[in-house]
């Protein structure tokens, strides 16, 4: 099947109350309504207010983006529904840890391409490296795709953690 | 617990003096608090503390049922016809998920609802206990919202928070999942205030811009037609009212869908008749070539819509909603109105009024136009003196009943459809069906419950012989608690609406469509200690409806219908709403690959 080219990419930021339960209805709406994730971060923001703050990353036409944020804010526990790619445009960013294994040659470069990438080496043995690398997902991606020849091992990435610019809360 | 919460709680307790009380004790008195009469339900190990609290009170009415499907469509019925919200108290694991069907069918149709399920003690949630499921995961995707409450210190909270939640906004079912142990827990009850949720704030004021923009483009206007839904019903009576009102002085024609019949009179000369696959030429024809749609509490749900791409080509639509997610989900609309119906209709007629608007003189012609779509008659059968058609058999129905107050329910298929076309409603919640989940088995546990609520009325489940069977054993508990209700069969042998489908999409292949080893309905009515009557000639008919109608017990009336009969006008699936197939058309309808695919 062909992409629909009218498919539009969505960050959208979700505050909720902390209660049990919560995650599993905001997911189990996406996938009852056969929405898209492309990513989703959840966790703990203010501890005093009980709230949480999960960031999702969704795709589908405009009517479907706009569908899936009406059907956020129904339900009981989500405080705000804002979409950081139209409404308040913002920052994203992620974090990955990557692993790679390697010796000689392959493992002075590997070091190499992480100060290009800013990443930082948390781990490492004389024959390994875990690189924490931060930056949008793209960055990520690229970095991802440079470390394969030289040893790629294993990725944990957090998903997409968003704000808006300036002054306002969101 | 958070702050606005615990002042929330502060403020009631200075209403009245905190009483330390168990979870059960709680669950009985928060529902006396919060005004409930009569609960639908069946006990079970997990909810024995609330039935044992519930023995011991003397004011609540519980009505035995005979499967918790049954309670919960009890409670629907209730809830439609008095419009206050249905409560059914059930037990865990099976319990809970014989009630899904219904909660489902309740989140639907919006009908708002308070089940309560008991749960195993919190110690044994996780591991498999007897009797244990998970019901808040099983129910999340068919409720509006729901709690498993593990602290006895919740517990008064969320059950008025439930009912807040239940009834207020766009309505629908609400779950309190209370494991065993927290019912036996003591803990210290406080009264229902007035809850300020910190998320949940439906928007019931309408924008005024918008109020003013519908308006005026209502004057300008040469084509339009309202086309209302279950959230006229919804709102309330007053909600009713001003449709009626606003309808009159603009002079447009109004359709309704399904579920918002009787919220303006089938008897007046605005009235189209019902929209939709099964709605009038008229109706659908309207819809199909008006310049304005006006929405009001409707949805677009497919069986109104047809093809969407077809649907209503050449209109500007308004569409009002208390629902935003409603808005632009199935039909683009150009003026959405967000907010309760009551309001917004009155808001819309105050600015009506203080712009001094008057309808466009070119809706003169398109009157004319409708009287020439309605006299295709497009309700109209032949009649036959030989065997009772099953139209014939609702029109004499509707005949002996009316100027009765009459409230009807049905099951769901060719009967319902017929009963849709043909059943003269004048007044909202006197008409109960299952609309957006098409539940077959509802009209009789349906029936209870609005017997249950009105007791001095005509109740009436118009049904067909596979639907009825679904939820048979409840006539034990019409027979219970007295109550009268008439489950009228329209008895074709077939499940009417799904042969009709095999003989349009499937050559006439009646793939296990055949009711076969039918019960004897009179003597099944006898069996139960009920009334049983069957009527198979027409000329017998009225007499037999008289007869049910005059005897003060429940009946089962076996009507011997012809069995062949198909429900038209239809609008095939995948097809625009000017590609309706009548009864007498001569040409065999189509239908697209396309449109065979859709349910």
């Amino acid at each position: 099947m062909q992409k629909d080219p009218r498919i539009e990419t969505h960050t959208i930021v979700v505050a909720v109350d902390n209660e049990p339960g919560v995650l599993a209805r905001v997911i189990g709406l996406f996938a009852g309504r056969g929405y898209n994730i492309e990513s989703l971060t959840v966790a703990e923001t203010d501890r005093a207010a009980h709230t949480s703050r999960i960031t999702v990353v969704t795709s589908g036409t405009p009517a479907v983006i706009e569908q899936i944020k009406a059907q956020l804010g129904r339900l009981v526990p989500v405080h705000r529904v804002v979409d950081i790619t139209t409404e308040k445009p913002g920052i994203e960013r992620e974090m990955a840890l990557v692993k790679v294994a390697g010796t000689g040659e392959k493992r002075v470069e590997a070091m190499r391409v992480s100060q290009v990438f800013r990443a930082k080496a948390l781990d490492t043995s004389h024959t390994s490296f875990v690189f924490e690398i931060t930056g949008v997902p793209a960055k990520i991606d690229a970095f991802i795709e440079l470390m394969r020849p030289l040893g790629l091992v294993e990725v944990s990435r957090t998903g997409i953690a968003a704000i808006s610019r300036g002054p306002e809360p969101m | 617990m958070d702050k606005k919460k615990s002042t929330a709680t502060a403020k009631a307790e200075k209403q009245e003096p905190a009483t330390e009380m168990t979870g059960a004790e709680m669950v009985i008195r928060a529902l006396k608090d919060q005004g409930v009469k009569h609960i639908f339900g069946y006990p079970g190990g997990a909810v024995l503390p609330i039935y044992d609290s519930l023995f011991q009170d003397n004011e609540l009415v519980h009505v035995l049922v005979r499967h918790e499907q049954g309670a919960v469509h009890a409670a629907e019925g209730y809830a439609r016809s008095t419009g206050k919200p249905g409560v059914v108290l059930v037990t865990s694991g099976p319990g809970a998920t014989n009630a899904v069907t219904g909660l489902t069918d309740a989140l639907m149709d919006s009908v708002p609802l308070v089940v309560i399920t008991g749960q195993v003690a919190t110690h044994l949630i996780g591991n498999d206990a007897f009797q244990e499921c998970d019901t808040v995961g099983i129910t999340r995707p068919c409720t509006k919202h729901n709690w498993l409450v593990r602290d006895v210190k919740d517990l008064p909270r969320v059950m008025h928070e439930a009912f807040h939640i239940a009834t207020t906004g766009r309505p629908g079912p609400v779950v309190v999942d209370i494991p065993k142990d927290v019912q036996f827990k003591k803990g210290v009850y406080n009264g229902s205030s007035a809850i300020r949720h910190r998320t949940y704030a439906p928007r019931l004021d309408p924008d005024p811009e918008a109020i003013r923009a519908a308006v005026r483009m209502m004057a300008a206007a040469k084509r339009p037609v309202f086309y209302s839904g279950g959230g006229i019903i919804n709102s309330g009576p007053e909600a009713s009212r001003l449709l009626r009102e606003l309808v009159r002085m603009t002079g447009f024609p109004i359709t309704s869908t399904l579920m918002g019949l009787g919220a303006f009179p089938a008897s007046d000369k605005q009235w189209l008749g019902p929209i939709g696959m099964h709605g009038t030429y008229e109706a659908n024809l309207c819809a199909n070539r008006c310049d304005l749609l006006i929405a009001l509490g409707s949805r677009f749900d497919d069986r109104v819509t047809g093809r969407v791409d077809a649907f209503s080509p050449g209109s500007k639509k308004i569409h009002l909603d208390i629902d935003p997610s409603q808005i632009n989900k199935n039909i683009r609309v150009d003026l959405p109105i967000i907010g309760d119906a009551a309001r917004a209709l009155r808001a819309m007629i105050d600015a009506w009024r203080e712009e001094k608007l008057v309808a466009d003189p070119g809706i003169a012609s398109w009157w004319v136009q409708i009287a020439q779509w309605r006299s295709k008659n497009s309700l109209s059968f032949k009649n036959s003196t030989t065997v009772i058609k099953p139209q014939y058999a609702i029109d004499r129905l509707y005949e002996a009943t009316k100027g009765k107050k009459t409230f009807v329910t049905t099951e769901v298929g060719q009967h319902q459809m017929w009963a849709m076309q043909r059943f003269k409603f004048e007044e909202p919640n006197h008409w109960m069906t299952s609309g957006g989940l098409g539940t077959m088995g509802y009209g009789l546990p349906a029936a209870v419950g609005v017997q249950m609520a009105h007791p001095d009325a005509l109740v009436i489940d118009i049904a067909g012989e596979a639907s009825v069977q679904m939820t048979m054993q409840e006539m034990s508990t019409a027979v219970q608690y007295d109550l009268p209700i008439k489950i009228f069969i329209l008895n074709n042998e077939y499940m009417g609406m799904v042969r009709q489908w095999q003989e349009l999409l499937h050559g006439g292949r009646y793939s296990h469509s055949y009711s076969e080893a039918l019960p004897d309905f009179v003597k099944l009515a006898e069996a139960y200690g009920a009334v049983g009557i069957r009527a198979t000639k027409p000329d017998e008919l009225d007499a037999k409806i008289a007869e049910m109608i005059a005897v003060k017990r429940p009946v089962l009336f076996d009507c011997r219908v012809d069995q062949k009969e198909n429900c038209y006008p239809m609008i095939p699936s995948g097809a625009a709403h000017d590609q309706m197939i009548l009864a007498d058309s001569e040409d065999e309808p189509e239908v697209s690959e396309e449109g065979k695919m859709m349910v």
